[in-house]
């Protein structure tokens, strides 16, 4: 069987996030008052062949531990449809 | 005997000549090497130069580290050989476990290229021998992920091992403690934000790079 993936790449808690706090910073600048807890992380999306749902998220979590993102600085969350 | 470098040289690598340079004029010979090489013999030290491996694409070091060559680098360093990762070399040899943590975005969301002061915080190290403890060393920094960050336990042990090897005297990027540059337990591998290839020569502004370099030579 086929399953789509999404992986998406945060960073850690107490990982710096720059991008997400000059964003945030911004966002009034352009009217949009009230928003906070932005966090930019990064979403990958492919396809990928396994027997089932649970054979293709081992798969998955596997290359997140060991190449998609660095545990030290990274969290991830795998969604499969 | 003359010391034999090897400059790896990654596909997005852009400091390797400069290295070369460098080497040579503190008395070394340097070789580049690509990364589709499997072997390093013939070398005395390995130097992994600074730039944009692989387009730094997915994460600075995250692509390099599967090119052919860091196999031979990894043994290269298990043997005891001396290795050096500058910036994006430095980003590699962590992404590829060789030294603990990572480097994440600078603290203020800027690129920097600037010139800093480094104060020697050990020299049991190859890059560090030479120098003096509390040495104030003017070497330029240019990058966009240079802040070191690891967890809790890890740096206690860089630190009780006596690892830390560079440390900023004006944190420019956020680095935990300081952390310019840091060693492997076997106090072979090193790995440093800053560029000493860069300031290997009066006329580059600074030669404070040198007693760096000369270490390096010194220890393959």
């Amino acid at each position: 069987m086929t399953f789509d993936v999404l992986v998406e790449v945060r960073h850690r808690p107490g990982i710096a996030d720059p991008a997400g706090a000059t964003i945030e910073r911004a966002l009034p600048a352009l009217g949009f008052e009230g928003v906070t807890g932005v966090h930019v992380g990064k979403a990958i999306r492919f396809s990928i062949e396994a027997d089932d749902e649970r054979a293709a998220r081992g798969a998955v979590e596997e290359m997140c531990k060991r190449f998609l993102t660095n545990p030290v600085i990274e969290d991830f969350e795998v969604t499969i449809a | 005997m003359t010391a034999r470098v090897g400059v790896v040289v990654f596909p997005g690598s852009n400091c390797e000549h400069d290295v070369v340079e460098a080497i040579t004029t503190v008395g070394g010979k340097a070789d580049l090497v690509w990364h589709g090489e499997r072997s390093l013999d013939g070398f005395d030290a390995v130097v992994l130069p600074g730039g944009f491996a692989h387009g730094d694409y997915l994460r600075p070091g995250a692509i390099a580290r599967f090119s052919p060559v860091m196999s031979a680098v990894a043994d290269f360093a298990a043997a005891g050989g001396p290795v050096v990762g500058i910036c994006n070399g430095f980003q590699v040899l962590t992404e590829a476990g060789l030294l603990p943590g990572a480097l994440q975005k600078n603290r203020g969301l800027k690129f920097l290229c600037t010139e800093v002061e480094l104060e020697v915080v050990t020299t049991n190290s190859v890059l560090t021998r030479d120098g003096k403890v509390g040495d104030r060393l003017r070497v330029p920094i240019n990058h966009f992920e240079g802040n070191y960050t690891c967890d809790e336990a890890t740096l206690d042990a860089l630190i009780a091992g006596d690892r830390v090897v560079l440390k900023y005297v004006q944190n420019p990027n956020g680095s935990v403690a300081d952390i310019a540059g840091i060693c492997n337990e076997g106090r072979n591998v090193v790995g440093l934000m800053p560029h000493p290839e860069r300031a290997s020569d009066p006329l580059l502004g600074s030669s404070d790079g040198v007693v760096l370099l000369r270490s390096f030579l010194g220890a393959a």
